[in-house]
């Protein structure tokens, strides 16, 4: 158990500001849960999706969930039901007729899973964007964003989060499918001259435009880019840094080498069904131990045993990630995550549970490919 | 708690990462072992200064050589906050690899060996010519200019965990004024370390040596980024750098004892040969045999040999008599028996240890395993069987006409040919699968330290440039 963790724990059992502010932290939730299950399961509003569900249940999910315990109520999510089509059967019918984006993830092989957003990653951003610290990513500065492109949500994402702190984003594209093809495929080679390609347009635009102060980027691809030249020197002040699983060591590395200890570095576990989970401050009691905490009450994270999903492991046990997403524009309760972590208590600025140290889940018969870009 | 630091540029770097080594056979920590990631790996070697050992002659790396061989093996040597005595070394690497005693031991004297007989080791590999040459870049030899260049500027070994004499073949590089980086094998970060520290100690730069015990990853960062290296390992982790060729690779040895028609009708001779070739060092090393060849009396040689290593036992690594390294990984050794199993049921192969063990192949000692000796008779060299290579002593027999052995054995590191027989010599010398050639009954462990192990370390490093200069006025 970490430093951090203990002192958490006893502020909350000691029933002071902090336990207060979890109880009203888990009281948004039960509201939340509560609204969207109506506003999902409504003939008026609701989507094809979960209306046909409820029509299959002996039960209503809009009396029967009261809170987000309730939840359990719905069987585990199987994520073969966002693979393929018809997509429109996502699609609330309170949002019939509004410009529909189509979000994927993974996809190396097979059908990916696909989520449907209207505006969900521009609110998911701009709430993200109110953890970030001005002084490192300043208004009206410019942005680079070199990672996942295509059918991921993150370019659109982080250039609306950029737009909306009054900057201009530069994007350069990085196919991810293609990366773990060439790992797959045994061609270590010509990935690393693909990221050589990618490296190369990201130093070409940060030497050309004075204005780039803030950075995201994948672990990877960082590493790479500061192989090249300082980030201090080329203006950088801020790197926002996900995409991909990142470990306690590389948080280090980058705060410490890569960044010179003069960047803000800002690590983020996200994904296309999630949206952004926030990191806990830095706090040198954690060890570099990279902690997130989901955006509640839009989404929520759980660390359970992997053989009894409904049970949550205690505070500092490893388990497996599962979970509940929560706006009316999309509902998932209960999706089992390809990851494991370790549960973390709340803290100050994000007083419910976190997820430290997430990593692919090894319980699966073959491991997945991580890490790569 | 014992813990065993990255050495970047030589000085000690605890991670936040962490694994746990543990003792074969209680389960007990030994050591906790500083994780690199991969970026770190790449960053240091591109911030090495690859001149750091241009500074010294050849013939002064030579002599800390030496110093460290003595150190090595009598040293209280640095081990991340403490110092580590030469016994406490030996019991460690016991512990964690599973190997005997005794056999931890006498690797640890091939290491002294080669450190203090580096002059005849790069004398092998430099076939003679005055050392100096390397220190001033060129000078006569044999009535004319020789010149040479140091391509390997930052050198990288990728080593294993299967025996500690590995690491006698990447030392030589430092008295050839090349900085290392090494990443050790997950149970045998003992021996890289205590040769840094030891040869740190007889005087060479610290910032010559980088050590990072690194995931799949950070090997491949370092074999990326080194001028030069040496991968051991088979199969998928090899494939990629098979035609790199900065890259030598050392996989699987396939060594093979051959007999000759002149000799085979003694063939019970050299039974302690054979023996030998197939179990030293407990049968893990790349230069052990894994198969012996015969044009005839196969099946007999195949039971003489069952009844020799039928005798071996399972035995406590600190037993002197223990001959076989354990197994921390049971589920690997269980892999191991299990393809051998599978083989056996093809047709065309029979196991003659089976009988004389009184007991199943694979052996559970609490939480370790052991593979006990397994000598299998294949009618055919074609069978699944015959061209095996195990971490234990497993070796195949068959039967083949000695003039079609030289194209038949496929890649062997090293073949001892028991025979007289000139053509049959010649046949073997004129084939590029064999690496290493004994011709005589000399068992394939025996490594003379002047000759060349798969490929000349020397010849990796430097290349030869064309060379004139205008004589002084």
């Amino acid at each position: 158990m970490l430093v951090g963790d203990v002192r958490a724990i006893e502020a909350m059992n000691a029933g002071g500001g902090l336990a207060a502010r979890v109880e009203e932290a888990r009281a948004r939730l039960d509201a939340q849960a509560r609204e969207i299950v109506a506003w999902h399961f409504d003939p008026k509003t609701g989507c094809p999706f979960w209306l046909d569900y409820a029509k299959k249940q002996d039960w209503e999910p809009r009396t029967a969930i009261q809170g987000y315990a309730d939840l359990r109520r719905f069987e585990p999510f199987e994520d073969e039901w966002l693979r393929g089509g018809p997509v429109r059967r996502w699609v609330p019918k309170a949002y019939a007729g509004r410009p529909v984006y189509v979000f994927e993830t993974g996809g190396s092989t097979g059908v990916p899973k696909s989520r449907i957003n209207i505006e969900d990653f521009r609110t998911d951003y701009e709430l993200f964007s109110e953890t970030l610290p001005d002084g490192a990513f300043p208004k009206g500065s410019d942005w680079l964003m070199l990672g996942p492109s295509g059918p991921r949500r993150l370019r659109l994402a982080v250039e609306h989060l950029c737009q909306h702190r009054g900057g201009i984003c530069f994007c350069v594209d990085m196919d991810p499918r293609w990366v773990v093809k060439l790992i797959k495929s045994g061609r270590p080679e010509l990935m690393h001259e693909y990221k050589d390609h990618v490296i190369h347009q990201g130093l070409t635009v940060l030497r050309a435009h004075e204005n780039i102060r803030c950075l995201f980027t994948t672990p990877k691809l960082l590493e790479a880019l500061c192989e090249r030249i300082s980030l201090v020197r080329a203006g950088i002040t801020g790197v926002f840094c996900g995409g991909t699983q990142l470990t306690a060591q590389f948080h280090r590395f980058a705060r410490e080498e890569l960044l010179e200890g003069a960047i803000e570095f800002v690590p983020t576990y996200g994904n296309t069904l999630m949206g952004l989970a926030c990191h806990k401050p830095f706090d040198p009691a954690d060890h570099y131990s990279i902690i997130y905490h989901p955006p509640s009450p839009r989404a929520m994270l759980e660390v359970v045993d992997p053989k009894e999903p409904d049970r949550v492991v205690k505070y500092g046990e490893l388990g497996r990630v599962r979970l509940t997403t929560l706006t009316r524009e999309f509902f998932v309760p209960g999706f089992l995550e390809r990851d494991e972590g370790i549960r973390r208590p709340p803290c100050e600025a994000y007083p419910w549970d976190g997820v430290g140290d997430v990593r692919p889940f090894s319980g699966f018969a073959t491991p997945v490919i991580e890490g790569v870009y | 708690m014992l813990h065993i630091p990255i050495l970047r540029h030589g000085r000690a770097y605890e991670s936040v990462e962490t694994f746990e080594l543990v003792h074969h056979a209680t389960g007990a920590t030994v050591a906790t072992v500083s994780q690199a990631n991969s970026g770190l790996v790449a960053r240091d070697i591109a911030r090495m200064d690859d001149a750091i050992l241009e500074r010294f002659t050849v013939a002064e790396l030579m002599d800390m050589c030496r110093k460290a061989a003595e150190l090595f093996m009598t040293g209280a040597l640095p081990l991340g906050d403490g110092r580590q005595t030469f016994d406490e070394y030996v019991t460690c690497l016991s512990a964690t690899t599973g190997m005997p005693i005794s056999y931890c031991r006498a690797n640890a004297k091939k290491i002294q060996r080669v450190l203090s007989d580096i002059g005849a080791v790069i004398g092998g590999l430099t076939r003679g010519f005055d050392l100096s040459i390397l220190d001033r870049g060129y000078g006569h030899h044999g009535g004319g200019w020789l010149s040479y260049h140091r391509v390997g500027r930052v050198f990288g070994a990728v080593l294993p965990s299967n025996s500690p004499g590995v690491h006698s073949l990447w030392a030589p590089a430092v008295a050839l004024k090349v900085p290392v980086v090494l990443k050790p094998g997950r149970e045998e970060p003992w021996t890289p370390y205590r040769i840094i520290e030891s040869l740190a100690a007889a005087g060479v730069p610290r910032e010559a040596f980088g050590f990072y015990p690194t995931d799949h990853a950070g090997a491949g960062e370092i074999l990326r980024h080194c001028d030069r290296s040496m991968l051991f390992g088979g199969g998928p982790t090899v494939r990629p750098w098979l035609n790199d060729p900065r890259v030598e690779v050392h996989g699987p040895g396939y060594s093979k004892v051959l007999l000759g028609d002149d000799c085979v009708h003694d063939w019970r001779n050299y039974i302690d040969v054979m023996v030998g070739s197939i179990a030293a060092n407990g049968g893990r090393s790349c230069i052990n045999a894994s198969a012996v060849w015969t044009p005839k009396h196969g099946r007999a040689i195949a039971e003489a040999l069952a009844d020799r290593l039928g005798a071996v036992r399972a035995l406590p690594a600190d037993d002197a008599e223990a001959s076989i390294a354990a197994f921390g990984n049971v589920a690997a050794a269980e892999q191991i028996s299990a393809v051998i199993d599978a083989g056996l049921r093809e047709p065309g192969a029979i196991e003659l240890t089976a009988d004389g063990r009184g007991g199943p192949r694979l052996v559970r000692e609490g939480r370790c395993a052991y593979l006990l000796p397994t000598i299998v008779w294949c009618e055919d060299w074609k069978h699944p069987l015959a061209n095996h290579e195990f971490l234990f002593p497993y070796a195949s027999v068959v039967e083949c006409p000695t003039v079609e052995m030289a194209d038949a054995i496929g890649p062997s590191l090293v073949v001892s040919a028991i025979t007289r027989d000139k053509a049959f010599a010649a046949s073997l010398m004129a084939s590029a699968k064999v690496e290493r050639l004994n011709v005589g009954a000399i068992p394939t462990y025996q490594i003379s330290w002047d000759q060349p192990h798969e490929g000349n370390l020397f010849e990796h490093l430097y290349r030869q440039r064309a060379f004139q200069i205008e004589p002084a006025a």
